[in-house]
């Protein structure tokens, strides 16, 4: 059927409930069908890497676990790991295996904050709050261990700023032990109950070729059936060795059709997943130092000597969060700083997600790719006091003209007001 | 009995129906609170809520159609509690009563619904629009299976002689359940479930709270609504929520506890009163508050399929077993 005046617009955004970050949604809504839809992103564009030009490295490492409240262990990973490449630092095998914990403690947290935001946005807050209440033994965790219940300063160039003491190893022990007794409570009540699946099943379908084309990561892709994930693609830290394997709906005994339902499936099962990574990691994890360079005077006098460009990459639990960064002998701020976040990546698989989708859908497939604003919002254009845009054609001169910058050494920021 | 008696008593039930529905509003929160491992807001919280929003700026949207937004919450209000009046309370007769008051009641029901939706799409926003689409779409999904549970039991009394038809006064005072043979009972009992599940629905609440549906379009019908306005809509909706529970107490549970005590007189009277405010009580409780703290939200497709197609049938089938009972009963 052709498109007819019967079209409406309604506007999602920047503020509104189905959103826990800002950004704006233009929906064309034929009765309750979307017809099509315009995302506008920026709102949360804080300046961060402009910011980190002006900061020694330490610092940036502290302003890189700012970037998200939730992914607060990776970006910090990231950027360590960039670094260590750049200046060319060792990582004590213990501190790789404890980065590795700690990493996937995020993960639980972060897949257990998803449910109980997705439960909500069904309008089963019942399953919220009972969520997030479980929730809460991880994030107990995480403060007995970094002191923090978020941003937990734990990653340091070169290692690790905490080990796990002996007597905290029962307590990491106890608290794999809690969730694995809830994990089929958890998955009854998401995956087996009546309304959950019919608010969720065929729901926001995202097909593997579509995942594959807009480049989808994380759960978003892995729902799709793509095996897809950076710890098995590209492994760093220690996960090669503990052979992590991507998971995907099929885990669990489905066939992937990417919708929302996937989506919970992969991230539950991917929480047992993390489970089994922390108890290996904690038996397994040698003894020995946690960090090559135990004094920070001594970290930032060698950082100010590199000099060199490394890329560092992680699965977040969003997916393949990815820093560039570049060093320059006798310069203690980073000379270039690029931080590309899980959601940017997802943002597109909106577009063909919400094709043809009620209105009644928009809030679950808007959290189901696990949006971070936050983490993604790098740009906003601003054309005399409002809002702009740049297309395609002038995005890729501008790109290209930064890239020319940044391989001729040259500050990434335009020096006389050329570009934006 | 006198003009001024039937002021006198009207004020009654209106006052002491408004308080009763802010108080069960009340535990209708603490309780989902306590099965949510919340603490909960405190009992007068809706009191609260009702004082403040009254004591804060109504505002009307600029490309609201005025008179037609600010009419809407006193047409809810004066059709939910009208209701009331139509209503038996336990011992008590209903204070007004005419010879088909259970189809009246049927239609002041709709009422606040129409009300809400007509004020919807009188205020202008495109959210406002969706919701007011959705509550008439809700309306036609509930309406049928709602008339076919009360049409059956009333129509089931008027065949065994039990005064004048469709007369809540008549049903409260002749219980059927007793009165039919074992395929009515099966009917009676079909039917009564086919209410609870309208219930919801009638009052938007979870998993039928799709015109409001806070996380998809930020309170839908209510988004424009402050102030008294929405006082307004809330006291209605508080009104609408007793007069649902008293429909089903009244229609299929009408028994007093007074003459099992051995009570008579105002004694008994004010038991039995009692009796049935904890019976409404009971309903609400298992036809809302448990339902909506256990399920999901539905979409609108769905629930208008669920019951087109899947209550409606079994609300006929309730009625048909009625029919048989009145072929071999009689």
């Amino acid at each position: 059927m052709a498109e007819t005046q019967n079209v409406y617009e309604i506007p999602i955004g920047p503020i509104h409930p189905a959103l826990k970050e800002p950004i704006r949604f233009t929906f064309r809504v034929e009765g309750e069908r979307i017809r099509g839809v315009d995302i506008r992103a920026g709102f949360a564009h804080r300046g961060i890497e402009f910011m980190a030009m002006k900061r020694n490295l330490i610092q940036t490492l502290y302003l890189s676990e700012r970037i998200c409240g939730i992914c607060s262990i990776s970006h910090p990973i990231t950027i360590t790991l960039a670094v260590e490449r750049a200046a060319g630092i060792e990582v004590p095998p213990r501190a790789q295996y404890l980065r590795v914990i700690y990493s996937e403690l995020e993960r639980i947290h972060s897949h257990l904050l998803w449910a109980g935001v997705a439960a909500h946005e069904l309008g089963f807050d019942t399953l919220l709050h009972l969520t997030w209440k479980v929730r809460e033994q991880v994030l107990d965790l995480l403060e007995e261990l970094s002191g923090n219940r978020i941003d937990y300063a734990l990653p340091i160039y070169g290692g690790v700023r905490r080990d796990v003491a002996p007597e905290q190893i029962p307590k990491v022990e106890a608290m794999v032990r809690y969730y694995r007794g809830l994990l089929d409570e958890l998955l009854d009540a998401f995956l087996r109950d009546p309304s959950v699946e019919a608010r969720t099943r065929n729901v926001g379908i995202l097909t593997p070729k579509e995942a594959d084309s807009l480049c989808a990561v994380g759960p978003t892709a892995r729902a799709s059936g793509l095996s897809k994930d950076v710890r098995q693609d590209r492994p760093y830290l220690v996960y090669g060795e503990l052979g992590v394997k991507a998971i995907t709906p099929r885990d669990y005994g489905l066939e992937p059709r990417g919708d929302v339902y996937d989506k919970a499936v992969v991230r539950l099962l991917e929480v047992a997943q993390s489970l089994d990574l922390i108890e290996t990691c904690l038996y397994e994890m040698p003894e020995g130092e946690i960090t090559s360079f135990p004094k920070i005077p001594a970290l930032l006098a060698f950082l100010k000597k590199a000099e060199g460009e490394g890329l560092g990459w992680h699965e977040a639990p969003r997916g393949e969060v990815i820093h560039y960064i570049r060093l320059e002998a006798g310069v203690e701020e980073p000379i270039v700083w690029k931080v590309k976040a899980p959601t940017y990546s997802n943002l597109m698989s909106w577009v063909p997600m919400f094709r043809d989708q009620e209105v009644a859908d928009i809030p679950i497939i808007a959290a189901s790719i696990d949006p971070c604003m936050c983490c993604m919002d790098r740009v906003h254009v601003v054309r005399d006091g409002s809002p702009g845009t740049v297309l395609k054609e002038e995005l890729l001169r501008l790109s290209r003209a930064k890239t020319d910058r940044v391989t001729r050494h040259l500050s990434p920021v335009p020096r006389h007001g050329g570009g934006l | 009995m006198t003009a001024l008696h039937l002021v006198w008593q009207a004020a009654a039930v209106l006052v002491g129906g408004g308080l009763l529905g802010l108080v069960y509003k009340g535990f209708d929160r603490k309780l989902a609170a306590r099965m949510q491992s919340r603490i909960g807001p405190p009992l007068r919280q809706p009191f609260l809520d009702v004082g403040k929003l009254l004591v804060k700026e109504s505002i009307v949207p600029k490309d609201a159609v005025g008179w037609l937004f600010k009419a809407m919450p006193f047409l809810a209000v004066i059709a939910s509690f009208t209701v009331l009046l139509y209503l038996p309370w336990g011992p008590f007769p209903a204070i007004l009563r005419s010879g088909g008051d259970a189809i009246l009641v049927l239609y002041l029901l709709a009422v606040p619904a129409v009300a809400m939706a007509l004020g919807g799409f009188a205020s202008g926003s495109p959210l406002a629009t969706v919701g007011a689409q959705r509550e008439i779409v809700m309306l036609m999904s509930y309406e049928f299976p709602l008339a076919v549970a009360v049409v059956g039991v009333v129509w089931r009394l008027a065949t065994l002689g039990g005064g004048p038809a469709f007369s809540l006064g008549a049903i409260a005072a002749a219980p059927l359940w007793t009165m039919v043979g074992p395929l009515g009972v099966i009917g009676l009992a079909i039917l009564a479930a086919c209410l609870l599940i309208v219930t919801p629905a009638e009052l938007s609440k979870i998993p039928f709270d799709i015109p409001e549906a806070e996380t998809e379009i930020a309170g839908g019908l209510m988004v424009e609504y402050s102030g008294t306005y929405l006082a307004l809509f809330y006291l209605a909706d508080a009104a609408k929520t007793i007069a649902m529970a008293a429909l089903v107490v009244t229609l299929f549970a009408p028994y007093g506890i007074a003459g099992l005590l051995g009570l008579s007189g105002a004694g008994g009277q004010a038991v039995d009163l009692l009796f049935h405010l904890v019976k409404i009580f009971v309903v609400m409780f298992a036809a809302v508050t448990t339902v909506r703290v256990a399920m999901a939200r539905l979409k609108i497709d769905q629930v208008a399929r669920g019951f087109w197609l899947q209550i409606t049938a079994v609300a006929v089938a309730g009625l048909v077993l009625l029919v048989l009972d009145r072929m071999v009963v009689g």
